[in-house]
């Protein structure tokens, strides 16, 4: 992909986001809304390697991993205000994204529940002999939960092609990551099960890409699981209705220009990124942002009697 | 007809619906080398390999959730619990993941897996862990189907069902039955989840004898005078509920009780009874009984788990209360 493509990528997220935090404030968007700001190089790192028929197992914090697999911005949009022609027919809402054909598996509202969901697809793909590669998404607080120590070692055991892409965005809720275990590198977990594993700058697409292609081609080949852990730093609160007690001063470090996803490619590619470019691209994207949330304004919210009918509600 | 143990007749079914479709996996722990703690699984690995028969490290969640994740990608494993006490480790993944994919998924997704609740039940003496009867827990869970199989032919029947549905169905098997030859008709055949049976019938009393508890009503009957002509259904499935066919007897008898393995406190029974106070309360002409086991953790001393259990004794007693109307 390239690199004007893959900062397009990571800017719809950016603005998809800020419009949902807007839509949010003004009531339009309701429930539990965990952003992505500021992990954006991550989704969209490791999905540029992937094909529609790999699989993607999301988080609590996935609108971000959605649109970076499936391009779908009206039917994330729809979701969020749960309409009948959302990704999941307004039936999941923000945690519980599917769009299966594209081989997006859902997001989950359960810290580490998606791990083993994601052992089960790689399982399939070696089951059934195809190619296909499953990829789980985690935090930093998933990785202090049974499932995901269980699933590396199952993962390990039985070979299977999945890679665990841990996103340590420092935060669990509102728990720091040196409050919750005395040591963050999670490589070190992977080598305690026999996984190869690289740390990534989680912030630089570039070294996403990087260290994905390196996963892809071992887990590929058969030769079983590989994990990634990629630093990052959520720019946003845990969510919606959760104060933001972290320090000023890490935030701002978070946000400096060269450490922003965005701002470090556009400083790096200035052959690319002049002016008129980004203004374009701004453009491109606040357009197809407005047209989703349009389109999801007008969309019906489900039916009731098709609802009962579909899933049996007495 | 031919006699097959409960273990024989499911294992059975297994290599049949393994031989018809070959996404059809098993999964669990123990299943593969050895053929099952309760030679549940005996020959099948010789017969459909390691692919197929998979063995696992005790690690519930995962394996669990494995057998979901397939199953979102079009498998249809069969998913073992040695024991069903064992599945507390595993809640998340069943009640939160696959109970709920489905609908979460708008529907796109299905969830078709078979949950075995091996070595489920009382009165072998293994302490509080090893000894419950946990179908209400996913009863109240919305997602599931739950099967409780009291017979070999039932077991067999049912488990074809279960791994032909594309809902997740929880499969709980008694450990008391497992090797008690019954019989088994010979040849392919399914028992529907959702339909219960008469086991005989009666005009007086309906007595609903859910899972394992089927044996110790049947035993409570021979002992009981004749004239007292009982109706005995087994569900066979407690969710969905049978409830037509045990609303038609109620409307016969007038007199009703359930009986079960699990403690009487929010169990099936009471569920039943809340299903008869609004679809059938002008059939009962008395209070309905349900008995279970005492709302305590099952001791081990022998003395004590009898005392905690339901007795045939107690059942026989409380039926002949029942017919005479003496239960006020």
């Amino acid at each position: 992909m390239t690199i004007e493509n893959l900062y397009r990528r990571m800017l719809l997220i950016r603005r998809f986001e800020e419009k949902v935090k807007q839509l949010y404030q003004a009531g339009e968007i309701t429930g539990a809304i965990h952003l992505y700001i500021g992990q954006e190089a991550i989704a969209v790192g490791v999905c540029s390697g992937l094909k529609d028929s790999d699989y993607v197992f999301s988080t609590h914090r996935g609108h971000g991993h959605y649109l970076a697999k499936t391009s779908d911005i009206a039917g994330a949009m729809a979701e969020l205000m749960g309409r009948r022609s959302g990704c999941s027919h307004g039936y999941g809402g923000s945690m519980h994204m599917f769009n299966p054909v594209k081989g997006f598996m859902g997001g989950n509202g359960i810290v580490g529940g998606g791990i083993p969901l994601a052992l089960g697809a790689a399982f399939a793909a070696k089951y059934k002999k195809t190619d296909s590669i499953s990829v789980s998404f985690f935090g930093d607080g998933a990785s202090n939960q049974g499932t995901f120590h269980e699933c590396l070692n199952l993962a390990a055991l039985k070979r299977l092609p999945f890679i665990a892409v841990c996103e340590n965005n420092r935060y669990a809720a509102t728990t720091p990551v040196t409050h919750a275990t005395i040591d963050e590198d999670m490589t070190k977990r992977a080598a305690a099960y026999g996984i190869p594993a690289l740390n990534v700058d989680g912030n630089d697409v570039e070294k996403v890409i990087e260290a994905i292609i390196t996963a892809i081609k071992y887990v590929r080949s058969g030769k079983g699981p590989f994990l990634l852990d990629c630093k990052t730093y959520r720019i946003e609160p845990h969510c919606g209705i959760i104060a933001d007690i972290r320090p000023e001063k890490e935030r701002a470090e978070w946000q400096a220009p060269e450490k922003d996803p965005l701002n470090c490619i556009i400083s790096r590619y200035p052959e690319i990124f002049n002016n008129g470019k980004i203004t374009v691209l701004e453009n491109e994207i606040n357009t197809d942002i407005e047209n989703a949330v349009m389109f999801a304004r007008q969309s019906l919210f489900p039916d009731i009697k098709e609802f009962t009918e579909e899933f049996k509600v007495k | 007809m031919r006699e097959l143990t409960f273990i024989d007749a499911m294992n059975e079914a297994l290599a049949e619906e393994m031989e018809r479709d070959k996404n059809v996996f098993i999964i669990g722990e123990d299943v593969d080398i050895n053929g099952g703690v309760w030679k549940e699984t005996n020959g099948l690995l010789e017969r459909f390999g390691h692919e197929r028969v998979i063995g696992t490290p005790i690690s519930e969640s995962a394996f669990s959730g494995l057998a979901a994740g397939a199953a979102m990608c079009g498998l249809r494993p069969v998913l073992e619990f040695m024991y069903m006490d064992f599945v507390g480790v595993a809640m998340d993944q069943l009640c939160n993941q696959i109970a709920k994919l489905h609908l979460m998924s708008g529907g796109q997704i299905k969830i078709p897996i078979t949950i075995r609740m091996c070595g489920t039940g009382n009165g072998t003496r293994e302490g509080a862990q090893h000894s419950q009867s946990l179908e209400a827990w996913f009863a109240h869970v919305p997602g599931f189907k739950v099967v409780m199989p009291a017979t070999a032919k039932d077991a067999k029947g049912l488990l074809k069902s279960s791994i032909r549905d594309d809902s997740p169905v929880i499969f709980i098997e008694n450990r008391n039955i497992y090797y008690d030859k019954e019989p088994v008709p010979e040849g392919e055949f399914m028992v529907p989840i959702g339909e219960a049976e008469i086991v005989q019938t009666g005009s007086d009393v309906t007595v609903i004898a859910v899972g394992y508890a089927r044996r110790k009503v049947i035993t409570a009957l021979k002992t009981l005078d004749k004239s007292i002509g009982v109706e005995l259904i087994d569900p066979r499935t407690v969710d969905p509920l049978d409830m037509n066919l045990i609303l038609h007897s109620l409307a016969k008898t007038g007199k009703i009780m359930i009986v079960h393995e699990a403690h009487a406190e929010c169990g099936i029974g009471a569920e039943i009874v809340r299903r008869i106070a609004s679809e059938g309360f002008d059939y009962l002409d008395c209070p309905p009984i349900v008995l279970g086991g005492k709302n305590i953790p099952t001791p081990f001393s022998p003395p004590l788990e009898d005392f905690v259990l339901i007795s045939p004794e107690e059942i026989a007693k409380n039926i002949v209360a029942l017919a005479g109307n003496q239960i006020y």
